[in-house]
């Protein structure tokens, strides 16, 4: 325990360690002190001097947000003094304010508004003209309305010290001062957008939202994000049916408010005009709408038909559908249709990791762990570009705790601004360097190793031997690419290890082979593009594909089947560190079913015995049959993530050879990306990985 | 550079100024001959704990404004440290009515280097910056010659006079602010940084310039050290009263028959230094009123002039000796334009960072600007008040004081002029009645 103060605010009694901020302190009692500028786990500003308090035997009020507490302070926070220069600072804000609030986006939920209602004068004395200045856009997702600032500096703050990026500073001076972009007028950065969100009025507004809506006539929806790995939590307004916006503003989860560009901005896929809304269905040589009766009961009478006559089976599975779906899909491939010629793009060595780390206990990092860790290494990742999350994790840890951070990467990366060091190697080579870095690493005391997909097979093994000769505690993350890439790999859409990482009596064929297997007699694709880069090779083949786009595959389909996305469904997903969260439903998209839906109807129409399709009951099962998923409920219930407990035994090798990173960026996203307009209009380069 | 300076009045004490009307005072030649660095000599053979005594018992005060004693700051500076420790010249000189630092950097430059080598020689510091204004293009070039020639004579650079002691020094130039003549403000300038302040504490003795300890004091301050060390603290302590040692430079502007700067002891009369010294009010008026230091300080009203020029008496007349900067007003001064003209300055040079100086400098500059021209009503000048109030110690740096502190003086002491402007305005603004806030309904 650290060394505690007593002190009190307010004529109650205080205690808290050294070092506490009197803002801090008061708020373990209960007691707000209203700030603009101070925002946890940013840099002090004391700039809008809302949290000045009166102190005894100190001379003038005393800002809040800056003063340690000391032994036998005696501190008031609403004494005359104090709820007049409250006053007064409200006052002084609202003179250049354009009050604009009737059209303002933030109305409902700004804070000026909530600090002017709680601790406002009522009443103005000014009469003089205000300060105008136009409102400017910086870029197509970001909009800045000078008037409405009240310099509190936090979108400064988050973007240099939260993103590691710098593209906003503070230009001109006095009453005329401003928030400028460094590069003149426009954005030069991540358009993570997390400087709109953490910008308490509405000067900062949000090129996808802005005018769209009040924030009392949405509905929301706390889910998780469907782009990356890295399993940020989001909500999502949902107005008329479609979302509007999304943030996490109530700072749940493991991301707290954090989401990059993907997470903010890129859900417009959703809704847009080339999604598949009715089943399609092969005729005449050419795709034409049917209903679902019809393309269901076609699936359903062909697959029969082919398996009453021992056909040969592909079924390939999606790295962005649920726990429940990909459950569900591969018992539906090994029961129902008795094949397990059954797999998925793989991006990342989980199996490998597992086996050489069994025996390990504890070993697996999750994304909070990051932030504890007194150091990490990364290996072969453009985090910033690629895991946006846990690069703002790692530089948050740095920020506050002094993480040692190290990376070896085939390119420049942007944690070499803070890495204890930065070591570029040509690709293959990253390992070799390691031993050089052993007693530096040792000295820390625990060490999380992060490791991208071009660390498999052999290599994660030689990895792992590396950790254990620290004689530290270490920790790893085996990244991979998609929002649920780790499902599809726990949940078996593998041709030779089935739910949990059990072995396959009898392994069925990978992706590539069953490509190009030329007797191939149907082919069932969920969810992902295979003829994006491979075609098919069998010529007389039954190929059903459900999807939200007519993607290269879904051209070649004999029937299409809509299906919704992860932001219209309930469900689990698996993040890159297993952690389990739950899916919620925003939208509905007229329709379109989800995938899970799908799989059961045509089970039923096969008359198979695959179990209920309510993602609840698949879970259930999960959580019985699957190694690792015996998660605690009430956690994933609200909200949070809990870790999957490991495979604590051996893990047979799974074709390292067919992992390949996605390498989607910060504004690419698969096919997803490719149907998101906003993130295709974002300025900076999409697809640049290791810029120096 | 032509010396303009008349000889010395007989009321004055020359110290600082003892070498400015020789012929070429600002060469290295003239100031050698006449007792140069001879007070830095001296400091060489003594330790740092004893020039610091030395200053201390000086009493010698902050010549910048707040009036910190220098002995104690230089004594803060922790000289255990194993990082650099930095030696910074304050030449942002722009307090409206202030003009003396100038005169030194141009008349006798090398006193200035002295007394920052006796204060590098204090904590330990092998490099220092001066930071001059960027209006003071003229002495930048100058002073950049001044370092130069140091520099040639080894009494700046390696192993100075053989002595072991190293010292490196540079000119910086503002680029216009009157912010950053602000300590920390200066600090992050010289950095190369927006011109805003820093939080404090830390202090600069702790975390100063790059993060170092540093010592920052007035062009003047430094400029005192060398007679300190010379003469003894002693000496210069008893030029003084007590707690306020030595001579400081006056810079004697407004309604005076001969403004200028003047070198006097503290605690000399007010009344005596703008009668005697600067030839009275001029034109055969009567005096108003007296901006004591600089335009931050309080006017005192003509009555309560008769006091002496020192730290604490003038703190007991409500105002404070500032940066020597005195502008005095006559009878027929219009305090409501002064007052206007002051916060068109602050609001000006506000640098925007916190709430109440931001836009409180603005807000009162808009109503002064009315006021004047007699656009307003009787509420008004209770507003200008009560926001000056509103201010007060509650800004983040004291530039926010700055601004209210004169305003509180000139509207409480002369509310009668703005009241008279708005009756005798022709258009006089009177609010309908209801206008301020909505009715309540009973
Ligand atoms: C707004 C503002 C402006 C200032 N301008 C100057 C200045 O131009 N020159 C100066 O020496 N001190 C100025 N100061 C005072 C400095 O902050 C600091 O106290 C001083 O330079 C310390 O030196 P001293 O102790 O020798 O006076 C200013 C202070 C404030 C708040
Ligand atoms: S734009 Fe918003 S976050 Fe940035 S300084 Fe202004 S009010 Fe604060
Ligand atoms: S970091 Fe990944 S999970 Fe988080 S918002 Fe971005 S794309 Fe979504
Ligand atoms: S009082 Fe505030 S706005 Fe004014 S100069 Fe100081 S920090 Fe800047």
């Amino acid at each position: 325990m650290p060394d505690l103060v007593q002190l009190t605010i307010n004529g109650k009694a205080v205690s808290a360690p050294k070092g506490t901020l009197v803002i801090e302190a008061a708020k373990q009692v209960g007691i707000e002190i209203p700030a603009f500028c101070y925002y946890e786990g940013y840099s002090l500003q004391a700039a809008c001097r809302m949290c000045l308090v009166e102190v005894e035997k100190m001379p003038k009020l005393m800002p809040g947000c800056t003063l340690p507490v000391a032994e036998g302070m005696v501190v008031h926070t609403e004494s005359p003094k104090v709820v007049d220069s409250r006053k007064s600072m409200l006052e002084f804000l609202l003179t250049n304010h354009p009050l604009d609030c009737p059209v303002c986006d933030k109305g409902g939920e700004c804070e000026l508004q909530d600090m002017t209602f709680r601790y406002g004068l009522g009443e103005s004395r000014f009469t003089d003209i205000k300060q105008h200045v136009d409102e400017k856009q910086w870029s197509p997702l970001v909009y800045f309305d000078a008037p409405r600032c009240i310099l509190c500096y936090r979108c400064v703050r988050v973007c240099e010290e939260g993103m590691g990026v710098q593209a906003l500073g503070i230009g001109k001076r006095g009453v005329a001062t401003e928030i400028i972009p460094n590069a003149g007028d426009h954005l030069e950065c991540d358009e993570c957008g997390n400087c709109v969100d953490i910008c308490p009025v509405g000067a900062l507004t949000s090129g996808t939202y802005r005018y769209k809506s009040r924030p009392w006539e949405m509905n929301y929806a706390g889910t998780i994000c469907t782009h990356c790995s890295d399993g940020c939590k989001t909500t999502l307004s949902v107005r008329n049916g479609a979302i509007i916006r999304a943030n996490n503003r109530d700072r749940s989860g493991i991301n707290g408010e954090f989401l990059c560009a993907k997470g903010r901005f890129g859900y417009d896929f959703v809704h847009s005009p080339e999604r598949l809304q009715t089943p399609l269905i092969r005729k005449d040589g050419k795709l034409e709408p049917a209903s679902w009766s019809e393309a269901l009961s076609l699936v359903a009478a062909r697959l029969s038909e082919l398996k009453s006559r021992g056909a040969k089976f592909g079924v390939l599975g999606s790295t962005h559908t649920t726990n429940e779906e990909n459950y569900y899909l591969q018992k539906f491939a090994r029961t129902g249709l008795g094949t397990s010629n059954i797999d998925h793009q793989r991006t990342g060595d989980v199996p490998a990791l597992l086996d050489a780390l069994s025996g390990h206990e504890n070993a697996l990092a999750t994304v909070g762990d990051l932030y504890t860790a007194k150091s990490v290494l990364v290996i072969s990742s453009d985090l910033s570009q690629q895991h946006p999350l846990l690069a703002f994790q790692l530089r948050a840890n740095y920020r506050h705790n002094r993480a040692a951070v190290y990376t070896v990467t085939p390119g420049p990366v942007r944690e070499r601004d803070y890495a204890a060091r930065s070591v570029v190697v040509a690709p293959g080579a990253e390992l070799d360097l390691l031993p050089a870095l052993a007693d530096e690493l040792k000295k820390h005391g625990n060490l999380v190793i992060v490791f991208g997909p071009a660390i498999k097979g052999g290599a994660v093994h030689s990895l792992v031997a590396f950790g254990d000769s620290l004689g530290i505690p270490v920790k790893y993350i085996c990244l991979v690419s998609d929002s649920n890439s780790r499902g599809a790999l726990d949940m078996g859409l593998l041709p030779d290890l089935r739910p949990g990482y059990q072995a396959e009596a009898q392994p069925g064929l990978a992706l590539p082979e069953i490509l190009a297997a030329p007797d191939l007699d149907a082919l069932w694709v969920v969810g992902s593009n295979p003829f994006e880069t491979a075609p098919l090779a069998s010529r007389d083949c039954f190929v059903v594909v459900q999807d939200l786009f007519l993607t290269e595959t879904a051209q070649a389909a004999d029937v299409v089947l809509p299906s919704a996305s992860a932001y219209e469904k309930s469900g689990t997903v698996t993040n890159t560190a297993g952690e389990v969260q739950r899916l919620k439903p925003g939208p509905k998209v007229m329709g379109a079913k989800s995938d899970l839906e799908i799989l059961g109807l045509i089970a039923k129409e096969m008359g198979l015995d695959l179990g209920i399709w309510s993602s609840d009951k698949v879970f259930e099962e999960i959580r019985r049959t699957v190694r690792g998923y015996n998660v605690a409920l009430p956690v994933i219930a609200t909200g949070g993530a809990s870790p999957t407990t490991p495979v604590n035994g051996h893990v047979p090798a799974s074709r390292p050879d067919l992992i390949q990173d996605s390498g989607d960026t910060l504004f690419t996203s698969g096919t997803l990306g490719r149907y998101s307009n906003v993130l295709k209009s974002v300025m900076e380069a999409p697809g640049t990985l290791y810029k120096p | 550079m032509e010396n303009l300076l008349q000889e010395p009045h007989p009321l004055e004490t020359v110290l600082i100024s003892r070498r400015f009307r020789l012929e070429n005072s600002a060469s290295l030649a003239t100031f050698l001959a006449n007792e140069g660095f001879a007070g830095f000599r001296k400091a060489l053979t003594m330790t740092p704990d004893e020039i610091i005594a030395e200053v201390k018992l000086s009493s010698l005060r902050g010549r910048g404004g707040a009036g910190f004693p220098a002995g104690m700051k230089w004594s803060f500076v922790d000289r255990k440290s194993p990082k650099p420790k930095y030696v910074v010249v304050n030449a942002d000189e722009s307090e409206p009515g202030t003009c003396k630092d100038r005169v030194i950097l141009q008349y006798d430059p090398f006193r200035l280097i002295e007394g920052v080598l006796i204060a590098a020689r204090a904590i330990g510091s092998e490099r220092g910056w001066i930071y001059i204004r960027g209006e003071y293009r003229y002495l930048i070039e100058h002073m950049n010659a001044v370092i130069a020639q140091a520099y040639a004579a080894g009494w700046l650079g390696k192993d100075i006079q053989g002595s072991g002691m190293n010292f490196d020094f540079a000119t910086q130039s503002g680029a216009g602010a009157y912010e950053c003549g602000e300590e920390s403000a200066l600090l992050e300038s010289l950095e190369g940084k927006r011109g805003n302040p820093r939080l404090k504490p830390p202090f600069p003795a702790q975390v100063g310039a790059f993060q170092c300890p540093t010592v920052l004091n007035n062009v003047e301050t430094y400029s005192a050290a060398p007679d300190v060390i010379l003469k003894g603290g002693q000496y210069y302590a008893d030029l003084g009263t007590p707690k306020n040692g030595g001579t400081r430079l006056l810079c004697i502007s407004g309604h005076v028959n001969r403004p200028g700067v003047y070198e006097v002891r503290l605690g000399m009369n007010m009344l005596q230094a703008v009668n005697a010294l600067a030839g009275g009010v001029w034109k055969g008026r009567k005096l108003k009123a007296i901006v004591p230091g600089g335009s931050s300080c309080p006017v005192l009203k003509a009555e309560e002039c008769d006091i002496p020029m020192d730290y604490d008496s003038l703190a007991k007349a409500g105002s404070m000796l500032g940066s020597g900067g005195m502008v005095v007003l006559d009878e027929t001064t219009d305090m409501v334009k002064l007052l206007s003209r002051i916060m068109k300055f602050y609001a000006h040079e506000s640098c925007g960072w916190c709430i109440p100086c931001r836009e409180g400098t603005t807000w009162l500059k808009k109503i002064l600007a009315r006021l004047d021209d007699g656009v307003g009503s009787v509420s008004d000048i209770d507003t200008v008040d009560q926001l000056a109030v509103n201010m007060f110690g509650h800004t983040f740096c004291p530039l926010g004081d700055a601004a209210a502190m004169p305003t509180m003086a000139i509207v409480r002491k002369f509310r009668h002029e703005f009241e008279a402007k708005l009756q005798s305005a022709s258009q006089a603004f009177v609010p309908a009645p209801g206008t301020r806030s909505l009715p309540i309904v009973k």
